[in-house]
């Protein structure tokens, strides 16, 4: 049978599904809307049966798109997702509100079982309820005690599904469902129900003479107006520096495995192009996925860890005053600030607004913020055109570039977000009604299955497209029409023997030659006019359409096309051949006004493929993203041709 | 002390408010579903540090509005907490 899990949010209904299913869990998409459908395995004595996710909501009727799944596949017994048992976890620390929603499932005749959930929490705010009052008050449920949070109450709730009462008619509150438009309706039906649930729970439930927010004096520190802000940058330094930190030793092995394991491979297999196929275009292409794996599973750990405390609910409220005016939300931070680090997590981040317009905002600016992988693009260009001086008395001249570049970054991110909100269309009304759960120890199992989660839709979802695009890109860069690239293969090796060249220098001068020759190359020149008022020649064009795989390739296509030995390090012989390249007319290539026009053009264009599948993963379309290389395309462009008029 | 009506929005923090009315609003319903109805206790509980959105207790869970989701609540403060 299938089980649909439902629940106000905050109510420990994930972990209740996360106690009930563990890792036999599988995310797909409920139809027509951004959320993810969990589904989960579930053994009730012997039996196999479906546990089916639903988001958390506060009321049977929706009030935002994600929402929708709730009512639609509830009200349409045809539906494809009909349940066949509905269960609702409500949390017994705050029995009035999370009614409210039981009530309304209830009264859909489903075989119905309510969850009583965080009884500890109730206990210690010494309410008393009286369970066998409930049974009153719902007489067809079937109602459990558990306390998901420290893994009780497993086997009574599955206990409970085997136990199920049979529905007879019975109705909490006599009524029709009502239509889902139908706001006056509803408004009368949650009044209605508040005040019997009200009436009923006097009988049942006893709370402590006085009611005290058991959470204000943590609070009066973490939202004052400057320790507020104050602890919330500390601990996003602490992120970061972690990230930083750890994600660098993974990832390095990651790159070093792939190329060990690329060239075993090509040793091992004939050559030809099935062994070019599999070394040079699958598995770096599979290596280019998994490489984003440690700082997505970095950064989700340490946003699950904040969102389990309920600190990540303070955060958005001491921010959302500020981010409002932008047509951001509270929420818009934690995304927008994890897109310096990468965008690809910030983008899925974005997926606790709640807000549609706000949701695409943030997903639209966040590769605008800095990430990591444009820091090797900046360092050569700035080592190469930036002269190292000391201005000001103590301020480095390249370091103050870098720091401008991170700042144009940011401050074009809010100004898009700007222009957006005005540009989008929404019936939506933007809203933030946030409930702030009380401070609780995170649950590492709950964190595990979230990292686990995030890092399954990464590799599954958008490791797909990144890999067909890495295919493609290298096919176009290894191959070229006719036998031009044979011809250029001979040409370079003459040459070399000509200048008596080393086997390594001869082989990078045979790439560089077969890259000039192939489509990649054919592509770079052909357009070379349209980058041409950018200050850029054909060989900048060429790299600008490799690091489309990501853009930290620039580097590496660079040293590839001046056919010097990528390093990887300091890349000192790149630096050098490219300050002495010059153009036919003799006058050299990168000028500041050429290089400061390119770090302009990286700090805006969509150099990334992954992060445009993931968008396209995240808003379930291809508009988006492709709405979003179209802008940052543009401002790119405008952006380098004005900087390069400016300083040349 | 004054009982008067007055919204949500200008109550300062501390005051225990009774739920009065709530303005017709699409908004009316989710603040119904939050468990904000005619009659209910709320606790004005502190604000952001621009003096929006603002917490309030709603009978034991704490709740944040924006001053503009707080000014359709009409409300009576019935307790003054120094």
């Amino acid at each position: 049978m299938r089980i649909a899990l439902l629940g106000n949010p905050n109510t420990g209904k994930t972990s209740v599904f996360n106690l009930l299913t563990g890792l036999r869990q599988q995310v797909g998409n409920f139809p027509g809307v951004t959320v993810d459908k969990k589904v989960g395995k579930l053994d009730i004595h012997g039996e196999n049966h479906e546990l089916v996710d639903f988001p958390g909501t506060y009321s049977f009727y929706p009030r935002s798109g994600d929402e929708r799944v709730v009512f639609e596949i509830l009200s349409e017994p045809k539906s494809e997702l009909y349940p066949d048992v509905v269960a609702v976890v409500v949390d017994a620390s705050n029995l009035e509100r999370n009614l409210l929603l039981f009530s309304q499932v209830y009264d859909l005749q489903l075989p119905t079982v309510m969850i009583l959930n965080m009884t500890d929490l109730a206990a210690k705010q010494h309410r008393r309820y009286d369970v066998d009052g409930l049974r009153k008050m719902f007489p067809e449920a079937t109602i459990v005690e558990s306390n998901a949070r420290v893994k009780t109450g497993k086997s009574r709730i599955k206990n409970s599904f085997a136990e199920l009462k049979e529905r007879r008619g019975d109705l909490f509150l006599e009524g029709e469902l009502l239509n889902d438009s139908d706001l006056e309706g509803q408004e009368k039906d949650a009044e209605r129900r508040f005040a019997k649930i009200a009436s009923s729970l006097k009988k049942i439930e006893t709370a402590q003479e006085e009611k005290v927010s058991p959470t204000s004096k943590v609070d009066r520190v973490l939202v004052h107006p400057v320790f507020g802000y104050l602890i919330f940058a500390l601990i996003l330094m602490l992120i970061f520096q972690f990230i930083y930190a750890f994600a660098a030793i993974p990832m390095d092995f990651i790159d070093g495995t792939f190329a060990t394991f690329s060239s075993w491979t090509a040793s091992v297999m004939s050559e030809g192009i099935f062994t070019d196929l599999l070394t040079k275009g699958i598995i770096p292409g599979i290596g280019g996925v998994v490489i984003f794996i440690p700082q997505i599973a970095l950064l989700f750990f340490f946003i699950a860890i904040l969102e389990e405390t309920g600190y990540l609910s303070r955060v958005v409220f001491i921010m959302d005053r500020l981010m409002r005016p932008l047509g951001l939300n509270g929420k818009s931070i934690v995304p927008l600030i994890s897109s310096v680090a990468c965008a690809i997590p910030g983008v899925m981040a974005a997926r606790t607004i709640s807000d549609r317009k706000e949701r695409i905002i943030t997903i639209m600016v966040a590769p605008l913020m800095s990430c990591s992988a444009r820091i090797p693009v900046y360092t050569l260009l700035i080592a190469i055109v930036i002269p190292s001086k000391v201005i000001g008395g103590f301020m480095n001249l390249q370091g103050l570039v870098l720091f401008g570049l991170y700042a144009l970054g940011t401050i074009s991110a809010l100004v898009v977000a700007l222009v957006l909100k005005w540009v989008i269309k929404t019936k939506e009304k933007g809203f933030l009604m946030l409930e702030m759960p009380s401070y609780k120890a995170p649950r590492w199992g709950n964190v595990g299955l979230t990292v686990l989660e995030k890092v399954k839709i990464f590799v599954w979802d958008a490791g797909r497209v990144i890999l067909a695009i890495s295919i493609i890109l290298w096919a176009l860069a290894t191959y070229g029409p006719g036998d031009k690239l044979e011809n250029a293969e001979k040409m370079a090796r003459k040459q070399a023997v000509e200048q008596e060249l080393s086997e390594s220098e001869s082989s990078q001068l045979i790439a560089s030659m077969r890259l000039e020759k192939s489509y990649i190359g054919i592509m770079g020149k052909s357009i070379e006019p349209v980058i041409e008022p950018l200050g850029y020649d054909w060989k900048i064009g060429i790299s600008v359409i490799t690091s489309f795989a990501a853009r930290e390739v620039f580097v590496g296509s660079m040293a590839t096309i001046y056919a010097v030995g990528d390093d990887g390090e300091e890349n000192l012989p790149l630096i050098e051949k490219m300050k002495q390249s010059k153009r036919p007319d003799g006058s050299p290539i990168y000028t500041l006004a050429a290089g400061a026009s390119l770090m302009v053009f990286f700090a805006f264009a969509m150099q990334c493929m992954s992060t445009l599948a993931v968008v396209k993963r995240e808003t379930r379309s291809w508009k988006w993203p492709l709405l979003q290389l179209g802008y940052m395309g543009v401002l790119a462009y405008l952006g380098a041709w004005i900087t390069f008029i400016i300083l040349s | 002390m004054l009982f008067v009506k007055s919204s949500l929005k200008s109550i300062s923090n501390g005051v225990v408010v009774e739920v009065r009315s709530i303005a017709a609003s699409s908004l009316k319903v989710k603040l119904l579903e939050m468990g904000i109805t005619e009659g209910k206790q709320l606790k004005v509980l502190f604000r952001a540090p621009l003096g929006d959105p603002m917490a309030i207790d709603v009978g034991g869970y704490i709740l944040s509005l924006r001053n503009s989701e707080a000014e359709l609540i009409e409300v009576e403060p019935i307790l003054s907490v120094i």
